[in-house]
């Protein structure tokens, strides 16, 4: 096993002081709560742009792309460029405006929304707000706690702190423990000191360090295969063919038809993320204008027309690349014979490629699964490929890519949750007349408490491994609903806040039954679903996934319209700047060409043709 | 006032590119450490293109950074700053 070396380490130090860096030399700006939690809205689109990229690129999509793209090959493009672009793009060109509320009526500043809960109790009533703003919260910090804990056990496999650990004589468990907590606790300190504006400086960097340490793994993978043709040859030929299957309902090698692909992906879980999630949504609303917010989404969406290929390419090298096996190299050296035998773990030996089959924690031999086969630990596709090719000096440059889109990840839910715990809990509920200073201080202790918070999910996860995938069910309890009601909020002015807080505690509601009463074919009962009792079998996980956030959403939708006429609609003057149809109308650019909508129109062609080459 | 985050970002990576291009110069003979990376000196290469990413990021930081106190002088002159 390799282990870093003093080069390694250096890069690696100077990776996390230059991280320290942004947040001391933003600690004099932070005067007040809108420095602290809106980095004073003063920021240029670019930054929020390539911030919002770096959100989006948390330890879960990366390590959950290439392990998409071990899986199901280049695939798995077209299934993400679809589930990113099309919402980034919508919220660019028409949410975003809304959310940033630099048309309201009374144009103050008291008068826009900091977050996405607040726009709901401007939009509709306190009661959508404080729902929204609790569950949000719990899921940020959950959110957290899970990618806290999937690349601490990512590092721990890797043996990345075992040097550090060994030296302070720790058990074996401190070093998870110790890769759980550090990284949360260089995070934290530089959010203390900085604020969203700190966590946005090194959301960029960090975007930056993501692509220097995975773009050589790429490059030299692709070589090692023999370039674009090597590649071909050495995975199933299906696996590159990505929309071959996804054409014929039931054919794709993941089990979804294609309108159910369409609808699911694009629509729910792109809709849900992207015009959703005020994670991803802080970084775009920190910008010091509309017109800068509104380009930061498609920024964003422009560098997602690239990004997927850095994150599968990856992957899809893993598995064609040769499975380590147990050897032993004779080799005879001035009359005495040399035995050099290199001992691979029995869960190596029957993975494929470089992804190794998951291990039983207590014997560490291989998981079979009912039909016999080694059940493949995903996750672990790009971190090998990493260790495999990267020598060292590069490796910490590597090592730093992965720590990177986790503390990026991690920053935005620390964040969002100061954001909506001191604005849309702590002033709107619990102190409404507090002043500035005690919002900033109640924003620094709950980015306190949300760190807490995550490292207690990740020890449970650690404890009960299965919490891992309980992140769909979170998205489809959380982020579907709202996507629903946030759609009718914006375009339609009938929608009222019965209406609104009806359809998410429905939407959540319907969610958790779906969940309870399925169970993909060959799963247990319990957190992959069929926890209240088994009725029906859906082919496989991922229906089951996309189906619970696409009926949770669908739910919401007619429940907020049915309770919505059932009820008094607030009259127009009210939504002013709230409703895309009240908003005040700009004046249109005279240049057609340096309209965001052109803009818009050619990065979705863009996205179309580069997923047109790889058919 | 926010500073140029371009500025930290180009510092980063000249400093990273210029250490890992000095280190695969110096180990550039050792044929065993570039095994890995298919005998590709990636430390030297690599670390050449990150100095030159850096450099130009820097560049470019250093310009918008003048602008930005070029126009908070400005702002600050006129009072019109909130």
């Amino acid at each position: 096993m390799p282990s870093l070396a003093p080069a390694d380490w250096l890069i690696l130090l100077i990776y996390c002081f230059f991280m320290l860096t942004a947040g001391f030399s933003l600690k004099r700006v932070m005067t007040g709560s809108r420095q602290y939690l809106q980095a004073g809205r003063a920021l240029p689109g670019w930054l929020c742009g390539i911030a919002l990229v770096g959100v989006s690129l948390g330890s879960q999509e990366v390590l959950g792309m290439g392990a998409a793209g071990a899986r199901y090959g280049l695939g798995s493009l077209g299934f993400i460029v679809l589930g990113t672009i099309p919402a980034a793009l919508f919220a660019g060109l028409y949410l975003m405006p809304i959310y940033y509320g630099s048309n309201s009526g009374t144009g103050a500043p008291d008068h826009t929304a900091r977050s996405i809960p607040e726009y709901l109790g401007l939009r509709f009533d306190q009661k959508t707000r404080a729902l929204n703003a609790c569950l949000f919260s719990l899921g940020a910090a959950f959110s957290a706690g899970i990618s806290l804990y999937a690349m601490a056990r990512v590092l721990t496999a890797l043996h990345i702190f075992e040097q550090v650990s060994n030296r302070l004589s720790l058990p074996a468990s401190g070093v998870l423990l110790l890769a759980i907590v550090l990284p949360a606790a260089l995070v934290l300190t530089y959010i203390l000191l900085g604020g969203l504006g700190a966590a946005m400086y090194n959301q960029a960097l960090q975007f930056c360090v993501v692509v220097a340490g995975l773009l050589p793994i790429a490059l030299l993978g692709l070589k090692n295969l023999g370039g674009w043709s090597g590649l071909k040859a050495a995975v199933p030929h299906d696996l590159l063919h990505e929309w071959s299957g996804a054409t014929q309902a039931g054919a794709h090698s993941a089990g979804i038809g294609a309108v159910g692909l369409l609808f699911g992906v694009g629509l729910v879980l792109g809709g849900g993320t992207w015009c959703t999630d005020f994670r991803l949504l802080q970084t775009a609303m920190a910008a010091k204008n509309a017109d800068s917010a509104r380009r930061a989404q498609l920024i964003a969406a422009a560098v997602w027309v690239f990004v997927p290929f850095l994150l599968i390419l990856p992957g899809i090298v893993a598995v064609g690349l040769p499975t380590p096996h147990t050897s032993i190299v004779v080799h005879n050296e001035n009359g005495a014979i040399y035995h050099d035998i290199t001992v691979v773990p029995a869960a190596v030996e029957a993975g494929q490629g470089m992804v190794p089959a998951k291990a039983d924690p207590g014997t560490g031999n291989p998981i079979i699964d009912a039909n016999g086969h080694p059940v493949l630990d995903y996750a672990m596709a790009t971190p090998n490929t990493l260790l495999h090719f990267l020598p060292m000096g590069l490796l910490g440059l590597g090592v730093s890519a992965l720590l990177a889109c986790l503390m990026s990840g991690v920053a935005a839910s620390m964040t969002a949750f100061s954001s909506v715990f001191a604005c849309d809990i702590y002033q709107a509920f619990l102190a409404k007349d507090a002043d500035d200073k005690r919002i900033l201080t109640v924003a620094r202790w709950s980015a306190v408490g949300c760190v807490l918070l995550a490292i207690g999910a990740a020890c449970a996860t650690w404890r009960f491994n299965s919490l891992l995938d309980a992140m769909v069910l979170v998205f489809a309890v959380v982020n579907a609903p709202l996507f629903a009601t946030l759609l009718l909020g914006a375009f339609w002015r009938r929608a009222t806040g019965h209406g609104a807080f009806a359809g998410l505690i429905a939407g959540a509601a319907i969610a958790l039954l779906h969940h309870g009463l399925d169970l993909p074919k060959g799963a247990q009962p319990g957190i992959h679903g069929g926890w209240i009792a088994v009725v029906h079998h859906p082919a496989s996980e991922l229906v089951l996934d996309l189906g619970t956030a696409t009926l949770a959403f669908l739910v919401s939708l007619m429940v907020t319209v049915a309770v919505s006429f059932a009820t008094k609609a607030r009259p127009k003057t009210e939504l002013k700047g709230l409703v895309h149809s009240l908003m005040a109308r700009e004046p249109l650019g005279t240049q057609w060409w340096k309209r965001p909508e052109t803009l818009a129109v050619a990065i979705l062609l863009a996205a179309i043709a580069v997923n047109l080459i790889f058919v | 006032m926010f500073y140029d985050a371009r500025i930290s970002i180009g510092m980063l990576f000249t400093l990273i590119g210029t250490i890992l291009a000095a280190f695969g110069l110096a180990t550039r003979d050792n044929a065993l450490a570039y095994a890995r990376s298919l005998g590709i000196d990636a430390n030297l290469w690599w670390g050449l293109v990150l100095l030159a990413f850096g450099v130009a990021v820097l560049l470019l930081g250093r310009r918008g950074q003048m602008k930005l106190e070029k126009q908070s002088n400005h702002k600050g002159k006129t009072g019109s700053r909130q």
